[in-house]
Formats: C-alpha cells, structure tokens, sequence
C-alpha cells in the first residue's frame, strides 16, 4: 500500500465570482513525481499555495503528511519546501547569504551550515556565482539559487510553481535529473506545475490537467491516453520501406481499420481499437521495414490538446444551457 | 515528559527564528543605503540642536533672565533666534526617521518575491513584523540615544555645566520618550506598508498623516472649538466659554502623536512645568514657587507616555492582523 503525502478534498477558492479552484480532490503518494498542467489562469498557483496555507481555502481542505495545511502550518512548512514562481531574493545580500539566512531559519548553524550550502551550490552549479550579489543575478540564475533554498531545510515534499522558467535547455535537463533524482533516491514527493509538457512527460509519473480550476484528468502518461483514445477512433501514423501500392493494400487489409489518409510519406491510420501490434508483427512477415510508428495521442502535447478541447466543449455547453 | 521537552524546543525555535529576523533586519539597516540618510537626518537634529543650545544659552546667560536652574536641560530646548531647539527638531523630524524605516517593510519584500519565500518557511508570519520594527527601534535606539549623550558631553565641554543626577534622569526619560515617539512612527509606517501594494503609496499615505498631525490638526482642533463654544464677544457667555474652549481644543490636539510628544517632553525638561492642564488662579492661590521633582513630572506625563505606547501598538496590531490575513503571491 502506497502512503499518501498529500491529499486535498473538495478544495476551492474563490475571487469574487470566479472560482479558481473548484472541488479539488488530488492524491500524491510517496516518492511520486506529480504534475500539474493547466493553461494559464487554470488555478495551478493558487492550489499550490493553498497546500502551503499561504492562502485559505474557501472550502475543503488539503492535507500533507495528514497535517491541515491550514491549521497546522508551521507544522507543514517544516516538511514543505516551496519554489515560488517567479522566485526572489535579497538584492543586497549575496546569494550564499541568502541561503545562509533560509537555513539559519530553519535551525542549522555554524560548520553544518556551510557545509550544506556549499553542497547545494555544487548541485545546482551556482558555486562560482555565489558570492555575487543576487541583485545582479539573471533570471535562471535566481530560479537555481531557489531550487537550492528549497533543498536547504531537507523537505520531504517538494513543491515548485513552474520550476524550468528561465532556464536554458541543459539547465533545465540538469533539473529534470535533479528532481527525479530527489524522487528516486532520497524518496522525496515532488509536485510541480508546468507549461513545458515534453519535461512534464519525461519526468512525471503521475499529472493532472487543469482547466477553469477543475481537474479533468489524472494519471499516468498512458492512462491518460488510453483514456482519450475510448473516446474515439485510433489514430496511428505509419511510415515504411518499400512505400508501395502493396503497403496500401496491407494497410486495407488489416482487421480495425477504417479509413488511411496519405501525409507526403507518412500514413495516417484510423482504427476502432489499437492495431499496432498485429500490424508490425505483418509488415516485418511481409519483409517491410517500419520506419515511423506512433500512436497518436500517446503525446503529451496531444493528450492536452485533446482534453482541453472537451473541456472547452463543455464548458460551452454549460454556458449555453446556463443561458436558457 | 517527552511532550514538554518537544514544546520547550518549538518554543525555543520561535525564539530562534526572531532572533534570526531581527539580526537580518539589524544588519540590512546598517549595511543599507538608508542608513546614511537616518545619519543625515539625526545628525541634521544633533548639529542644529547643538547650534541652537550653545549660543542659545550664551544668550539667555547673558540676558540674565532665564533661571539658572535646570540649566544643563535647557541644552534640548533652547532655541537661538530663528534655529529651533534640539526637542521641537525631534518632534518634527524625528518622524521621518520612523517613516523612512518603515514605510516599505513588507510592500518592498512583496515585489522583490522574497517574501513567499520567506512566508513559506516554518516561522510564524507574525515574526516578520515584529523582527522588523524591533530592529527598527533598535536602530533608533541607538542612534538617538547617541545623539542625546553627544549633545549632553558637548554642552558639558562647552558650557562646564555638570547634570545634576535629576537631571540626567530627566535626560534618560526624555530620551526614552523619543525612542517611543519614533517607534509610533516606524509603526504606523509598518502598518501602511502592509496595506498598500507600492511602496511609494505607503510612503505618501505616511507623510500625509505627518501633515495631518503636525500642522492640520492643531487648525482643525481651534476650529471645532470656536464652532462648539464660541468666544470672543463681550457677553457672559463668550467668558464662560472661554475655559471650555480651550479645553476642546487641547483634547483633539491630544489625539496627534506629535502634540502629545511636545506637551509631554516640554514638561519632562522643564521642571517648573507643574501641570499639562490650564490652570486657574483659585487652583494656583498659595502654591509655593517650586519646581517639580522627576517622580512628580514622570506623573504627569505617564498618561502621554501611554497613549503614545498604546498609539504605537495599536497601528501595530492593525498590521499584525492585516498581514496574518494577506494572502501572498509572486508579484
Ligand atoms: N488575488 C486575486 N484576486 C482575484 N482573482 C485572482 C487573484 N489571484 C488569482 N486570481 C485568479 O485566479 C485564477 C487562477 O490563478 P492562478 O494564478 O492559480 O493560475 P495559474 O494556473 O497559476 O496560471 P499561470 O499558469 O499563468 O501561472 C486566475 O483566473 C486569476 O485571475
Ligand atoms: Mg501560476
């Protein structure tokens, strides 16, 4: 049986008439690396702070470790680092005295202190950077020195509002190492919110799509797109060597398909169910070599796409019948 | 027993983390660029005052009117000519200083993004206030204390004048009394920093209650007084009034910090000040010509003392509340 760290139930928030999170039921076991996706405005920051009882909820509540992070704040805080989006630090101070203030907060000093910042300077590559001020210091500069403060009190949750903003393409890989890295062997949880779906993808195990404060889909990578796939048809793109009229007539054969559209040289397939497996297995028997296979939808960027537009379907709807 | 010892920790770490808000704070005031304008400003008081006292005293030695007693307070409130006194500088500049600290405690934090961080960190949010206006007072502390014992050691070399132990009391309440004033200020300016978004707002909305305070009020409180109890006309009526009058305007003065400041250092440097109230002829009939000891003084100005205390508190119970409410985003 899987621990759960956090847990909310019926979470929302509101501003006004708007509501920014709306009924939100979320679960995220230990050692799990969770995403949150959701356009801008779906509500992913205002969740994040409400785990940190930085704001109350309006109504539900959420829980970390089964301490109410409303209530038992502190309580939570000690075992929640928080990356802000859009970090900021102490323009005056350098950015090891920035660090050195963080953990000074939370108990440490003397030579376990500096040991601790060094090591963390080390593994987020800011250690030539350090004693500049952090005022002069560049937009993915602050954001590694904030996975470094994050680090600094030792969280068994990590929380990060967006966390590759601003860092430049190895950077962001070193990052998606880092955190799977935290995941795998420290056993930390990681919840994060992002736009950049391909990072999303590759280091999730689990995410959920936001839109309009609600969450409409919660899974994994592929239950999400087995998910979306019940919805319809299939759809499977095809390329292979020799590309000649015999692969159409394979491709026609085969048991499933319903229509096949030529794309310069890739074939776009549509089935009632999953054909890759026995279309593979008779194309190498027929001496074919596939050169491109892919379900579609199995793509983050898709699976998206897709359940936004049903949510934007939805959401249409119900303002169409709330209007009559 | 485990318990215990568990909470005695945690209590211990809310020390701890105060202290380490304090020490920050502490040090951002002194490594700052504000700094050098809190030096300018009290060094603007010290000179000006100093200037004001030395040849001030000369003056009224020479003249040979003003009473040879007390003279080493007289230091503080002498004025020469058209350079005001050490006490009214601080009592009309002495805010700025408290402004200046202040005004953008928790605004400037708001839009550097540093302060969701440090919300985000196991303290209580209330420490950031406090560990701010601590540092705050403390810095004043310093500073005005140093300024007041300057003036004190010139005055002594200049003049040869020796402070009598009541003397030097008086000097030590009067001091104190600055402190609180300017902490009411630092306060205040806490409060419209947690209030307002930009720190420039927070700043004007400051300087205007300064305005408002030291200058509208006092036309504000003659006003309503004329109005309520006219006086002025030869009838009976305009002289009954006239103590009334006087009254009502005393009491609206009373609710500006920096009247009450006035009103209460005035008496606490003069000795012969023997009642913050008017006085009438039949309640003055056999009093004896005297001065007042310091206990009797500190009497009377317990209650200024007090309202500035609880002015100051009050604006910092606002902010307190206020700020424990905000919800804290990125900028
Ligand atoms: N203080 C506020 N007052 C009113 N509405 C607010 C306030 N803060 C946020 N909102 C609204 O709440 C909604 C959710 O905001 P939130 O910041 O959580 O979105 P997000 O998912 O983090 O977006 P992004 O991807 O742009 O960061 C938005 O529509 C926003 O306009
Ligand atoms: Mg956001």
């Amino acid at each position: 049986m899987e621990t759960v760290v956090i847990q909310t139930k019926g979470l929302t928030k509101r501003y006004g008439e708007l509501t920014a999170v709306d009924h939100l039921d979320l679960t995220v076991y230990k050692g799990e690396v969770f995403g949150l996706l959701g356009p801008n405005g779906a509500g992913k920051t205002t969740t994040t702070l409400m785990l940190l009882g930085l704001t109350e909820p309006d109504e539900g509540e959420a829980r970390i470790n089964s301490l109410n992070c409303t209530l038992d704040s502190i309580e939570v805080k000690k075992i929640v680092g928080y990356l802000p989006d859009n970090v900021g630090f102490y323009s005056g101070m350098t950015g090891r005295e920035n660090l050195r203030f963080t953990g000074r907060l939370g108990g440490l000093e003397g030579d376990a202190l500096e040991e601790k910042i060094e090591k963390l300077l080390a593994r987020v590559n800011m250690t030539e950077a350090a004693d500049k001020k952090a005022g002069t210091y560049s937009r993915g500069m602050r954001q590694r020195l904030g996975i470094a403060d994050v680090l600094m009190k030792d969280p068994e949750v990590i929380i990060m509002d967006e966390p590759t903003l601003g860092i430049d393409p190895e950077g962001i890989r070193e990052l998606m190492w880092l955190i799977r890295d935290l995941a795998e062997r420290d056993g930390k949880t990681v919840l994060l919110s992002s736009h950049q779906l391909h990072q999303v993808q590759r280091i999730c195990d689990r995410m959920g799509i936001f839109v309009h404060g609600k969450m409409i889909a919660c899974g994994t990578l592929e239950e999400l797109g087995r998910e979306i796939a019940h919805e319809g048809v299939n759809t499977l793109e095809l390329a292979a060597y020799p590309d000649n009229m015999k692969l159409r007539d394979i491709l026609n054969g085969t048991k499933g398909v319903t229509n096949i559209e030529k794309n310069s040289d890739v074939y776009v397939i549509h089935s009632s169910f999953d054909i890759r497996r026995s279309l593979a297995r008779e194309l190498a028997e027929q001496g074919y070599t596939i050169m491109h296979l892919r379900q579609a939808g199995s793509d983050l960027d898709e699976i998206y796409r897709k359940y936004f537009e049903k949510a934007g379907e939805q959401s249409g709807a119900d303002h169409h019948t709330g209007k009559k | 027993m485990e318990q215990i010892i568990t909470q005695e920790k945690s209590k211990k770490h809310n020390y701890h983390t105060l202290k380490v808000l304090f020490e920050k704070e502490t040090a951002d005031f002194i490594n700052g660029k504000r700094m050098l304008l809190f030096l300018l400003l009290m060094a603007l008081i010290t000179v000006t005052g100093l200037y004001a006292a030395v040849s001030g005293l000369a003056d009224a030695l020479e003249s040979g009117n003003s009473s040879a007693d007390f003279l080493f307070l007289k230091l503080f409130t002498v004025s020469a000519n058209s350079i005001p006194s050490y006490n009214s500088l601080m009592a009309l500049m002495g805010p700025f200083i408290g402004i200046f600290m202040g005004f953008d405690a928790i605004n400037s934090e708001r839009t550097e993004g540093t302060l969701n961080r440090l919300v985000s960190q196991p303290l209580y949010r209330d420490h950031i206030i406090i560990g701010k206006f601590l540092a705050g007072i403390f810095i004043t502390a310093v500073m005005v204390f140093s300024s007041g014992i300057l003036i004190a050691a010139v005055g002594l070399i200049s003049t040869g004048l020796i402070p009598t132990g009541a003397e030097a009391a008086r000097l030590f309440i009067y001091l104190c009394f600055c402190v609180v004033y300017i902490g009411f200020w630092l306060a205040l300016a806490i409060l419209f920093s947690t209030l307002c978004q930009h720190a420039a707002t927070s700043a004007l909305a400051c300087i205007a209650v300064w305005l408002f305070c030291a200058i509208f009020i006092s036309l504000l409180a003659g006003i309503t007084a004329d109005a309520l109890y006219p006086v002025g006309g030869n009838d009976m009526e305009s002289l009954m009034n006239e103590m009334d009058n006087y009254y009502c305007a005393q009491n609206i003065n009373r609710i500006s910090p920096y009247y009450l400041f006035g009103e209460a250092t005035s008496t606490l440097l003069n000795p012969s000040v023997r009642s913050v109230n008017a006085v009438t002829m039949t309640q003055l009939s056999g009093a004896l010509v005297s001065t007042l000891s310091v206990g009797q003084s500190m009497l009377l100005v317990w209650p200024h003392l007090t309202a500035l205390g609880a002015l100051m508190l009050l604006a910092f119970a606002v902010s307190y509340v206020s700020f424990m409410r905000q919800e804290i985003r990125a900028r």
